[in-house]
């Protein structure tokens, strides 16, 4: 293959890619609601969504969740992760599986099951069921990101630790988590915009008194095309990736030294 | 001593308590409602039966099922066929700028798949940029209706899980020894026979990988049909969500839903087998 043939072919696929969001965010500020034309500049619709209470009550809900969800499945899938690695048990090998079957396992399925759970055990769906919902699907997540680096750890230094007298919670306090904070904070940021995003499973699991962004813009997306949804859209779109590309700035220097 | 095995003891048990808790003892609850009956007020009655199974043969499920395995298919086909050529040529790229091109990879993989649905309506609608761009150029007549149709769902569906199936593709390609390439070449093998006998069995575990990540969730992700399809384009994901929340029909919701665990079980077996033949040619070649 020629050089340019696999540049044009790299440059098409990042057009696909890219294309729908910037033209979004393009006519985000477009002054005409319906056309295809540009009709000139236009905040208009940013200020809508300034004013719209509703959606700011969504938002909020939907960090407070995000944030909570992650936070806890980054430490439950750290220590999966750290038994995974340091320990033989019963059940290693189903938990291994485990972890990697919710990773490929449709999120409607777990949406369903949950669901039934939920209903089984009598429980009201809102911020709690969405939150334990949350935390379950972001673990496995942030256990296989953990465990990777792990896996890339000399041994010897969990060896040292001990001869010097560390114990176990010793040693995950003071090698584990310092050592791994790359990984660990990488697996939180997965897990936050996981649970920003997710549609399927909290569709399932969450009530009418607790609405959260991803339902909402999904709502607003059935009823039809509405300018103000390009603007909410491109700033998600927009905060999404500003996230993402400050984390991709701090980590890769500490992942190396 | 003794504070490590409680430390061992707490950690496994808290981890194992949280997954049995919300990960198999719910998978095991929806296969106990797939046998349970339907009850249209109580939603379902603890009584054993077979009818939801029974129910699933029923041509109108199993034309829904068809349908979404051949756009699922379709699906994977089209994503494979687009991120082989892209993958191999990043991962075998000599640049500098190797980490930013995969990061912009990765960052659709981070955003939002239902904005970037949206986001496709505005190309595809009767009055939208492809119909406008073809029709000044003149290659259409007549707008396309592309919206609304499986076409659309198809391409929402590669546009939102490409990523996907780039980047297990890329990862299995980068680790792909260069030897093995020039050793089949030295050997008198052609582009084509390299291709088909050397790399394609090396990076079937990346394939597989990829197919599992596209075809499931083009399969369950209800809402991309939902935006982009009509009312005939409706998937298994379609059909569950209906069962479950409009039909209240949970009992059979939950069949369907075993029939994509099952799906799920047969591509996990698939892709066992396809990384046992991966380090099974490394260790042959390794011999020699």
């Amino acid at each position: 293959m020629n050089r340019l043939a696999k540049f044009s072919y790299l440059a098409a696929i990042y057009c696909f890619l890219y294309f729908p969001i910037i033209l979004l965010i393009i006519y985000s500020f477009n002054h005409s609601i319906y056309s295809l034309l540009w009709h000139g500049f236009t905040l208009d619709w940013y200020k809508q969504l300034g004013d719209d209470s509703d959606l700011i009550v969504v938002t909020l809900h939907s960090l407070e969740v995000g944030v909570l969800a992650a936070s806890l499945a980054t430490l439950i899938g750290t220590i999966a992760a750290t038994c995974l690695y340091r320990y033989r048990f019963f059940g290693k090998h189903l938990l291994h599986g485990l972890l990697f079957v919710l990773i490929v396992s449709p999120d409607i399925v777990m949406g369903i099951s949950l669901l039934i759970l939920f209903f089984l055990l009598n429980m009201r769906l809102g911020f709690w069921s969405l939150l334990l919902s949350h935390i379950t699907f972001c673990i496995p997540f942030v256990a296989v990101t953990v465990y990777s680096r792990l896996t890339g750890l000399d041994k010897n230094i969990f060896e040292a630790a001990r001869d010097l007298g560390a114990s176990d919670l010793i040693s995950f306090r003071r090698i584990i988590i310092p050592m791994l904070w790359p990984a660990i904070l990488a697996g939180w940021l997965l897990s936050f915009t996981l649970s920003l995003d997710d549609v399927i499973i909290s569709f399932f699991v969450t009530g009418p008194d607790f609405q959260i962004l991803p339902l909402y813009i999904y709502s607003l997306v059935r009823i039809g095309l509405k300018p103000e949804l390009n603007a909410l859209c491109s700033v998600m779109f927009v905060i999404t990736l500003l996230i993402v590309v400050i984390f991709q700035l701090i980590l890769p220097k500490k992942v190396n030294q | 001593m003794k504070s490590d095995r409680l430390f061992k003891g707490t950690t496994i048990s808290m981890v194992w308590c949280w997954l049995f808790l919300f990960a198999l003892l719910p998978s095991v609850l929806v296969l106990i409602m797939s046998f349970l009956q339907n009850d249209p007020t109580d939603l379902f009655r603890w009584k054993f039966s077979l009818q939801n199974y029974q129910a699933l043969a029923n041509p109108i499920y199993f034309k829904v099922f068809w349908h979404s395995f051949y756009i699922a298919g379709l699906c994977s086909v089209i994503c494979l066929v687009l991120s082989y050529p892209f993958a191999y040529v990043l991962a075998r790229l000599d640049s500098k700028y190797k980490s930013l091109l995969l990061f912009l990879v990765i960052i659709p993989f981070w955003t939002s798949s239902l904005i970037r649905t949206y986001a496709i309506i505005s190309i595809l609608k009767v009055k939208g940029l492809l119909n406008t761009v073809l029709l000044s150029l003149g290659i259409i007549q007549h707008p396309l209706t592309i919206l609304y149709s499986s076409t659309a769902v198809i391409i929402g569906l590669v546009y939102s899980l490409l990523p996907f199936m780039i980047l297990p593709l890329y990862v299995n390609i980068e680790k792909l020894e260069t030897q093995y390439i020039d050793a089949a070449r030295d050997l008198g093998a052609n582009t084509l026979t390299t291709f088909l006998r050397v790399i394609l069995p090396l990076t079937l575990p990346g394939i597989m990988g990829g197919i599992i990540l596209v075809f499931l969730p083009a399969m369950s992700m209800f809402y991309i049909p939902d935006i982009l399809g009509g009312a005939k384009s409706l998937l298994v994901g379609n059909l569950i969500q209906n069962e479950f929340l409009a039909a209240h029909n949970w009992p059979l919701g939950s069949a369907v839903s075993m029939v994509l665990t099952l799906a799920m079980g047969l591509l996990l077996l698939l892709y066992r087998r396809a990384n046992k033949i991966g380090p099974y040619y490394d260790e042959s070649i390794g011999e020699i």
